[in-house]
């Protein structure tokens, strides 16, 4: 090989390699997820935080996984991701639309509903949207061993709070359940809890303890390990 | 090697040069006593892991002790090595060699003697270490050979699963909290479990690191001496959020830990948690969870729905 197609050949591999790292970095960084602000809507101490958990998600490139959507305060259009920023010192109001059927959990213990305020939580299953079903009942503790009855689990274990997510009712999720993310109709269970936000800021992960990470190894793996599916942070503000 | 020095005269007395051996052996004799004295009256008392329970005290014992063997050997070298840099170095116009070296039997026999009185005594020593406290706060196994005496040991469960510790309490109704408090001069045994990967629970200034795995009940020991709080993190790589499994725990007095326990255990009972946790067992295997078959027959549940993903559902990647 000749000088120049040696040199030639060096500079197209170099090159080849640049453009090979800059694409992925390019890749990486555009594809982050996005922070859903709550911060400027809280009044008086208090925010209205809306998200919901799905059967799978048709709005990403892992349809089969479960997932959380975040509630955009603003446009109200749901966002695939599980990121939110709330301010500090203040009471979260918290609204979950539970779409996903039941899974037992692997321990029992987060059946009992801790760290909210008043230690409770409210349970209102719909038909569908607009629909409800019976009335909102008060839990402490929503026995998922007991009933086909928990989907998931909304937790922040460093502010202590763990939350079972009621599942809609078991026979109607079986004939119509929802199958397009993020979920619009279909039957539901909305859960309320209130929990507060610490006077420092920080950030504080969030996390689901069902495994249901459906073709990982017990469930563990894929939506349980990822951002933006069971599992994220939140951010607290000054 | 040898000092520049002008031939002697034939016939006169050669000069006796200086003692290396005693001068290396006086300076390295006072600098491991000092060393020696700083160990053990400054450093050992700031010692990890402290002097929280009877594991964490024996721990820092043998932290010090194993320090006082070791820096008199390490001070040795450096004191050698120094002594050599400084009077053997190569000298302008010393081209002559070095003296001829030869065995020396009792050299070689002290050398022989000296290091196996050092790894015999630190075999005894270890072993008598890791008798005397019960284990020394390391997990076991399920079947312990080394127990605290008497029927005043506090079992606690940890049960570990991706991310976070729990805490269960066989003799207060089998109560479950996600917070490890302990009375003061009490015997405990930590049996350690996990409900899904392995984890490992580290008390760290309690002195008691024990691995969690699936299935299996692994006996740590250890006796509390001192009130206040510590933390427990997860040691075992176990998933993505393994930095953030930590939580913290308290040693409160007997009478604390005594109107704690029984109020939550009362709450706890009347709530329906222990109505919802399964009877206590040394292990747990969360895939058979035999209250849901009746219910979920009942509910005409189906393939994944209403039960636990099995290992290969529906594939493994």
């Amino acid at each position: 090989m000749s000088l120049p197609a040696r040199i030639a050949t060096l500079l197209v591999a170099f090159a080849a390699v640049v453009a090979g790292a800059v694409f992925i970095v390019l890749h990486y960084l555009g594809s982050s997820l996005a922070v859903v602000n709550y911060s400027p809507e809280a009044s008086a101490g208090v925010v209205n935080v809306v998200m919901q958990e799905d059967p799978q998600n048709t709005v990403s490139s892992e349809p089969d996984w479960v997932s959380y959507f975040i509630q955009d305060p603003n446009t109200k259009a749901w966002v695939h991701t599980t990121l939110f920023q709330v301010p500090s010192n203040t009471r979260v109001n918290m609204t979950i639309l539970g779409y996903d059927g039941c899974t037992p959990l692997r321990n029992n213990f987060w059946s009992k509903v801790q760290g909210t305020i008043g230690g409770g939580m409210t349970v209102q299953q719909f038909k569908t949207v607009g629909k409800p079903l019976g009335q909102p009942r008060r839990y402490s503790v929503l026995n998922s061993w007991s009933n086909c009855t928990v989907g998931h689990t909304f937790a922040i274990p460093s502010l202590h709070v763990f939350v079972p997510m009621a599942s809609p009712n078991t026979a109607l999720f079986n004939s119509s359940a929802c199958g397009t993310s993020p979920c619009t109709s279909g039957p539901h269970a909305v859960i309320k809890f209130s929990f507060m936000t610490p006077k420092t800021t920080g950030t504080f992960r969030w996390q689901c303890f069902v495994p249901c990470g459906g073709g990982f190894l017990d469930g563990n793996g894929g939506p349980m390990q990822t951002l933006g599916f069971m599992m994220g942070n939140m951010e607290v503000s000054a | 090697m040898a000092e520049s020095q002008a031939p002697a005269a034939p016939g006169a007395p050669e000069k006796a040069g200086p003692n290396h051996g005693m001068r290396i052996f006086l300076i390295w004799i006072v600098l491991a006593l000092v060393a020696d004295l700083l160990i053990w009256f400054l450093w050992y008392p700031h010692l990890p892991p402290g002097r929280m329970t009877e594991s964490a005290r024996h721990q820092q014992f043998d932290i010090a002790v194993l320090g006082l063997a070791a820096a008199p050997v390490m001070l040795f070298v450096w004191t050698y090595f120094g002594y050599t840099l400084i009077n053997w170095r190569h000298r302008d116009g010393d081209d002559d060699d070095g003296p001829p070296l030869f065995g020396h039997t009792g050299i070689q026999a002290s050398w022989i003697a000296g290091t196996a009185v050092i790894v015999l005594a630190a075999f005894v020593f270890g072993t008598v270490e890791l008798i005397v406290p019960d284990g020394a706060g390391a997990g076991e196994g399920p079947n312990p050979v080394w127990k605290p005496s008497g029927s005043n040991v506090l079992q606690v469960q940890v049960i570990g699963q991706q991310w976070q510790f729990t805490y269960r309490y066989p003799q207060f109704g089998g109560m479950e909290t996600t917070q490890l408090l302990l009375p003061d001069n009490r015997p405990i045994a930590f049996h350690v479990t996990s409900l899904d990967v392995i984890h490992s629970f580290w008390a760290y200034q309690l002195g008691v690191k024990a691995d969690a795995n699936p299935g299996v009940d692994n006996v740590a020991y250890t006796t509390t001496r001192q009130l206040g709080g510590f933390t427990v993190r997860c040691s075992e790589l176990c998933g993505i959020w393994h930095g953030a499994m930590f939580n913290s725990g308290q040693v409160v007095t007997p009478a604390a830990f005594q109107a704690w326990a029984t109020t939550t255990e009362a709450v706890q009972r009347r709530q329906g948690v222990l109505a919802a946790l399964p009877p206590y067992a040394l292990a747990y295997d969360p895939t058979v969870v035999p209250q849901l078959g009746k219910v979920y027959a009942k509910l005409g549940i189906t393939g994944a729905a209403g039960f636990y993903y099995p290992p290969s559902d529906p594939v493994t990647p």
